[in-house]
Parts: structure tokens; sequence; C-alpha cells
């Protein structure tokens, strides 16, 4: 079983799978409701030009979250 | 293509026309289908392509989210096609999906059509679910085919259709291809079913699918909310924590509802201690993990997964660069703004001059009094200030339209969101802040409609408040005049400050009104990014026309019953009749002097003037050296008589708004305004810029017995306002108070329609006013010491 980690650590470029949304309430469910749940592939394609918010793909489409609501998220990245 | 065109003219042809087709009509049914779908699915693309630009656009009861009906003639069918909000999932969270959910279940639409980019089907699948779990009948238009083609990507519509027991229509909405198919199928399902709901069960693992079964027995039982809901799908709102379901349980039968509380809590309790995870979690899991299991079983197949955002992406890295990104940025906001107030002045220029043309002819056609003033003074001249603004907010809407269409307004708001967040605002607050005069010129009223691309209300409530600090381009030429009185050598300068200053206030304001008044946690960011797209004339066409529409409407309803409000603040009480009569006695006076010389001129001699000069002289009250003077200066004095005329003219006009209600008003204000360097006529000419901030340069022309002020050519005002002793503290503060006090009538009518209520209008007007007061006077008393 792979380490898990915030989603926020990691870089452009980088690939994880979804471990945990730890969000209640209407964070968790507008992350939910968007695809973000254990399971979901992401991939980060992007930074905004002040580091925050970020850019992720998953489920064939883009989606960007503030730094601090990724904080809700855990992923586990493949052993490099 | 040809069905929609077909559609069109289907739509504008009305049934109500006697013979044609109204004996047709009695044998075809009648549908209301809801357009559903995830935002940038294409929803409102496909709502084009089905009625085309004859929609009814309204406003759901209560908030301010747009409902658009439209209608669509088939050969055996009429359809009342519903737009609902664009929305990911059917929860109590937000107004838009609130708005979807009341509407289905109130309203019991034959079908609901849910629009999905077959591009991201997974994601768009969410949605659909929920529509199949409430029961309603559904069918699937998968949208975007030609882009999931092109991403490699096969999806058999058909397969997906009998997997989850729906009828699923391939769509190319941007093209109208299959739109025709779809509105068959729509109508096929609705003649089928009638209204009949029948709700798909999905499974929610060993851990819910339990104790759901024992909530959705009790309520079947007991024929709780029955009416409105299927009973699994209550229970699964309970087990959600969904607000309105609850509350709504309260009142049909609090001894089950609280049961039904106290079921879902163990449940809650038990995920916690055992899985660390919440019902919520769960729920939304299975979802998407039977989406998962439908996609898998033939649905999609792909070759080269991701090849469609290539593009998109290319594209990001250079728009959201950390360098580039910004630069390119400010370029297109700036462009927007120059686009906006280059072109679209010169249309301005043409409506301000139609209304221009009709005030002369009005004046021309009708005898001085009361009416004439009313039609010129106050309707022509207050409606025709505001509809001079249309062909400057249509412009800006068309470019918003674009900006929006084609995904870059996503970027923006991405890229400035971590500064507006730091304010309690979000990355869409730009446009409506630039709009409104961020960059010195533009107009608060689109600025403030402009905030509708806001999804997150208290963000875009407290950027509708602060919107109006910017310097518009109605307080523009007020700013300027009074640069140039009080600051001769750098008024560019000043005016730069002036802006940064309504940048400063407004973001301020909008920090305090986030942390006591539209306090709240930041609405998550969460945001979709939609791959960059060229837009289409079509959509832009409609999306403009239906803001400018609704724009004129206010325009032609609420304006013009203030301008005549605010016209007679300043025409009565007006001056008392002694006054009046004493200045129509001088009036007459001198026009008979005038005529007296002019006389001479005409076939008569010189003898015949003298004959006449003195009989006319002795009507009038005051005559023997006046009348001497005029004729003793007989060559210069015909000009001399005519500017004494004019200037009487003027005093009568500076003593009428002094007598009228304003005028009262702003004497009676002088005590306050005392402290901020403002003395009654610069009172009366800000309760004159209520109605428009242009107004302001005008009024004061009058108040100062200077007559009618053009803007464009304000120097005897400046020099007047100068010798009158204003000090440089006294113009300061002048200029800080015009720039952040209540806002212009329209964009206090706009405010209130935005805002649902008007509430908030009344907010503006008072805050703005004694925030803007407060800084005069520090303004004013701080530059008093130190000049």
């Amino acid at each position: 079983m792979p380490q898990s980690r915030p989603l926020r650590s990691l870089k452009v470029g980088d690939k994880a799978i979804i471990a945990q949304v730890n969000a209640e309430g209407e964070l968790g469910r507008r992350i939910r409701d968007m695809g973000l749940v254990p399971g979901a592939e992401v991939e980060i394609v992007g930074r905004a030009p002040l580091k925050d918010p970020v850019a992720l793909r998953l489920r064939g489409f883009t989606l960007s979250l503030r730094n601090n609501e990724a904080d809700n998220i855990l992923v586990a990245t493949p052993e490099e | 293509m040809t069905n929609a065109s077909q559609n069109v003219s289907a739509a504008s042809a009305p049934g109500k026309e006697p013979g044609k087709g109204s004996g047709k009509d009695a044998a075809l049914s009648t549908y209301t289908i809801a357009l559903a779908g995830n935002p940038n699915a294409g929803k409102s693309t496909l709502f084009n392509a089905l009625t085309g630009a004859r929609t009814h656009v309204g406003n759901y009861p209560g908030i301010t989210v747009e409902k658009k009906v439209g209608q669509v003639r088939t050969s055996d069918a009429v359809l009342n096609v519903v737009d609902l909000p664009g929305t990911y999932s059917l929860t109590a969270y937000s107004a838009e999906e609130l708005v979807a959910r009341d509407f289905l279940v109130e309203e019991r639409p034959q079908a609901v059509v849910d629009v999905l980019n077959a591009g991201s089907l997974e994601r768009n699948l969410y949605l659909a679910v929920q529509f199949l779990e409430l029961g309603i009948p559904v069918v699937l238009g998968l949208n975007m085919m030609d882009e999931a083609r092109k991403m490699g990507m096969v999806v058999d519509a058909k397969r997906l259709g009998e997997l989850l027991g729906c009828p699923a229509v391939e769509l190319v909405a941007r093209t109208g291809t299959g739109v025709r198919e779809l509105t068959a199928a729509a109508t096929r399902l609705a003649k089928e079913r009638q209204g009949r709901w029948k709700p798909v069960e999905i499974s929610y693992g060993p851990d819910l699918d339990p104790v759901l079964a024992e909530m959705s027995a009790a309520i079947m039982t007991k024929s709780f909310l029955s009416s409105r809901y299927p009973a699994r799908w209550v229970a699964l709102k309970y087990l959600e924590n969904d607000s309105q379901i609850r509350e709504l349980g309260v009142q049909a039968d609090p001894v089950l509802s609280a049961w039904l509380e106290e079921r879902a809590a163990h449940v809650a309790a038990h995920l916690r201690t055992t899985l660390s995870t919440y019902p919520e979690a769960v729920i939304a899991d299975y979802r998407y993990g039977f989406i998962a299991s439908v996609l898998k079983g033939g649905v999609v197949t792909r070759d080269n997964l991701g090849d469609r955002l290539a593009f998109s992406d290319r594209l990001d890295q250079v728009l959201t660069h950390k360098l580039l990104g910004p630069v390119l940025m400010l370029g297109v906001l700036y462009l927007v703004y120059q686009i906006t107030f280059t072109v679209g002045k010169v249309p301005m220029e043409w409506t301000q001059n139609l209304f221009a043309l009709m005030a002369k002819l009005v004046e021309g056609a009708l005898p001085e009094g009361l009416l004439r003033s009313l039609l010129v003074d106050g309707i022509i001249a207050g409606v025709g200030g505001v509809m001079g603004f249309v062909p400057l907010v249509m412009l800006i809407f068309l470019l918003i339209a674009f900006l929006e269409d084609s995904g870059y307004m996503a970027r923006i708001a991405y890229m400035l969101d971590r500064v507006f967040r730091i304010f309690g605002l979000h990355g869409c607050s730009v446009m409506p802040f630039i709009i409104s005069g961020g960059i010195a010129g533009g107009c608060a009223v689109p600025g403030v409609m402009a905030s509708r691309t806001l999804r997150s209300p208290k963000e875009r409530l407290a950027t509708i408040l602060t919107a109006p600090f910017m310097t518009c381009g109605a307080k523009l030429p007020v700013l300027i005049l009074l640069a140039s009185v009080f600051f001769p050598d750098s008024q560019a300068q000043v005016l730069f400050g002036m802006t940064l200053l309504g940048w400063a206030m407004a973001l301020a304001v909008a920090w305090m009104l986030r942390s006591s008044m539209v306090r709240g946690e930041a609405t998550p960011f969460v945001m979709e990014l939609p791959p960059y797209r060229l837009p289409t004339w079509r959509g832009l066409a409609i999306h403009t026309w239906e803001r400018t529409w609704q724009y004129m409407k206010k325009a032609g309803s609420m304006i013009l019953a203030v301008s005549i409000v605010v016209w007679a603040a300043m025409t009565f009480p007006g001056v008392d009749e002694d006054k009046a009569a004493s200045f129509e006695a001088a009036k007459a006076e001198i026009a008979a002097k005038i005529e007296a010389i002019e006389a001479p001129a005409a076939p008569g001699t010189a003898a015949d003037s003298k004959d006449e000069a003195p009989a006319l002289g002795s009507e009038a009250p005051a005559q023997g050296e006046e009348a001497a003077t005029a004729q003793a200066a007989e060559p210069e004095g015909l000009d001399a008589l005519k500017e004494k005329l004019a200037d009487i003219e003027k005093r009568e006009a500076a003593e009428g708004l002094s007598a009228s209600l304003a005028g009262r008003l702003g004497a009676s204000l002088e005590p306050l305004t005392r402290y901020a360097g403002f003395d009654w006529r610069t009172n009366i000419a800000l309760v004159g810029g209520f109605a428009a901030k242009e107004v302001i340069i005008s009024t004061l022309g009058t108040a100062y017995s200077l007559g009618k002020v053009d803007k464009d050519d304000a120097a005897p005002l400046a020099e007047m306002l100068s010798a009158e002793g204003l000090t440089v503290a006294g113009g300061l503060a002048l200029m800080v108070f015009i720039l952040l006090y209540s806002p212009c009538f329209p964009t206090v009518v706009a405010i209130g329609k935005e805002t649902g209520s008007w509430k908030w209008s009344v907010f503006s007007m008072t805050f703005n006013t004694v925030f803007a007061y407060g800084l005069a006077v520090a303004v004013f008393q701080f530059g008093t010491r130190l000049f």
C-alpha cells in the first residue's frame, strides 16, 4: 500500500489516485459532486501564477480548487 | 441544421392565429419538458437550437437565477421547454440546485432532457443518476459527440440507454445535429410515461442498504412526503443531511422525522468509527461506482485518451503562465475596456443625439411651462440618459459573452482568485469591477449585471455592493472639472489617484462587509476550467440580446418613474408667487425694451420707437433710470439688454432650484455638510447627481446662476467655483465624496434586481453616502489644517 499524502504536495505533472476526502458539508459535497472520490485518478496540470489555486485533470475534464481545499484530499502516489 | 431552423419557424408561429392552425392544435398534446445538465455541457446552446431566439426570460421566484421558457412544435406535440439552471448535482446547497429540484418536484414536467458532455461522461452522468433516482422520465442528450470522437472516444449511446433504462440521443448542439431526434425522443417518452415517476434503485453497499430499506419502509407506511418524493429518495436525503427535506419532514410528521434523523445519526456514527467516513461520502462513492460499472459495460471505448484536451492544455501553458498569463490578462481586460468605450462611444452619441433631438422637437412644439419642463428635463433627460447607455451595455455583454463562452473567463478567475480572496471576494469579481470603472470610465449598471458570472452568493453580493465605488464614466467629467480647478498642474495624477482610491475603497469595504454583514465561510472555489472553444455567433448574439433587453426593460419602467420624481423634487414647489411675479415683471420689462430697440430695424422710423417705448415701459413696475440708460446707450444696448434678460432667467432658475424640494434639502443639510466643506449649492448638485452623476455639473451650473453648463465646456463653472472660494481641501473632499457616495439611481435599481432584494439598494444608498461623508469630512478637516 503506497503512502498517502496531501494533494497540495504534488507538483505539476504528477499523477495520483485519490485515497481519502476529509471534507464535510458544502465543501465536501462540491468536491465529491465533481468526481473527486476515492479511487479517482488525478493529474496536476497547472498552478495559477500565485501558486494557488491548482488545476487538476480528472475523468476527462479540468478542475481548479484552492490549496486549502486541496488539503482535505489525501492521495496515493505510485512508489517512485 | 434543418430541423433547428424548422423549429425556429415553428416556434415563431403562435398558436392563437385563428383558422390557420387552431383546428390542428386541438389534437396536439402539450408537454412540459425541463432542460437540465452540468454547466459547460452546452445546455444553453441546445436550448437555443431547440427553441430559437424567441424565448421568455424571467427569474425563478425569490432568487435571481434566470428562468428561460421556449416553445417547440413538432408534428404531433407542443413542447414547452423550461431551461433549468446548470448544476452538477441535486443537493440543497446552492440556490441553483434547489431551484432545479423544486421545479421538477412541484411542476412535474413530463420529461427531463439531461444534456451531457460526451467527453466527460462519467462526471456528467452523476446528475443523470440523481434524476433516475428521483424517478422522473429522463432523456439523455449526449452532446459534443464531435469533440468526443476527436479525442478518440467511441460512445455507444444506445447501449448507455439500455443500461440506464432511458432513451439516449447523440447530439452536436452547435450544429443542430441530433436535435430533431432528441425532440422526438422526449415527445415519445412524455407520451408513454404520462409523467409517471419510476425511481431507480442503486445499491449503496452493506452499510447503507439495510438502513435505507428500513427507513423507506417506515416512510411508505406513513405516506411521509409521498405526494412529492419517492420514499427511498427521502431516506437517502435524510442520510445526506439534506436541510430542505429535513425541514419539510419536521413540518409533515415530527415524530417520524425525528426517528429518521436518529437512524441517520446512528449510521453516521457507525461509519465514522468503523471506516472514518460519512454517509454522504459513501453515497457519492457508490454513485460513481455505479456509473463506472455502466460505462465499462461497453458504453465507452477509447484509443488515445486525453488528446482532445491537448490543444487546450497548450493554450493554458501560455495563457495561465506565471509571468505571461497575468500580462496577457491585463492586455485582454484593457482591450475589453478599450473596445467598449471607443467603439461604443459612437452609437452612444447617436442615441444621445436622438434624445437631444427629441428634446428639441418637444421644446419647439410645446409652450414654455410645466408640461414641457416635465417632458424635456424630466422624462427625456432621465430615460434618455439611461437609454444612452444601451449601446455600451450591449457591447460589454457581447464581450463578456465571448470571454465566458470561450472559456477564458474561468481562467481569469483562476489567476486572480488568490488576490481577491484576501478581501473575501472571488476571482470572478474582477470583471464587474473593471466594467464599473476599475479602468476609469466604465459604468456600474452593466458592471453590477456582470456579477452574474459569480456563482458564489456571498462573494457575489460583496462584489455588487462595492463595484459602484469605481470611477465610472459619469463621475469622470465631474472629477476632471474639479481636478482642473483645484489641481491644475497635476490633473492626470489626481485622476489616477481617484481611480486607485476607488479600487482601494471597493476592496476595503468588500472586506468589511465579508467580515460583518455578509459574513461566512468562503464559498468553495471548486470550479471547472472548461476547454477553450470558439464561441458561435448565434450563441453570442442570443446571450447579448437577452441581457441587453432586460436592461432596457428596467430603463423603461423603474427609471421613468424616478426621472419624474427627481424632476419634481427639483422643480416644486418653486419660488413663491411674489418672487415669481417680480421675475416675470423684470423679464417683461427688459423684453419690452428689447422690442422697442429692435422695432426701428423693422419698417418703422426712429420716432415710432420713441413713442412706443415709454408707453410699454409705463406698464412695468420699475422704469425711470433703466429705461433712460437703455435709450442712452442705444448702439450696444441691445446686447446688454439681452444679456440682462439671460441673467434674470439664470437667476430665476437658480432661485427656483433653491426653493425646490431638492434645494431645501440641500440647504437643510448645510449644517452637516459644512464639516466637509460643501455649501447648499453643492448639496443640491449632489442630490441631483443621484439621478445620474453627470447631472452634478449642470446642476452646479444652475445653482451658481450660470444657466445650463455643458459638461464638455465647463470653464465658466470652473472659474466660478474657484472665485467662490472653494478651497483645495474642499475640492478634494468633494471629489472623494462624489467618487464614493450613493450609486446613481439606475445602479441602485440594478443592485435591487441583481440581489433580489430592495434592502440592498437602500443599504448601498445610505451606507455609501455615510461612508463617503465620513471620508470627505476627514479629508476636509485634515486638508484645511495642512494647506
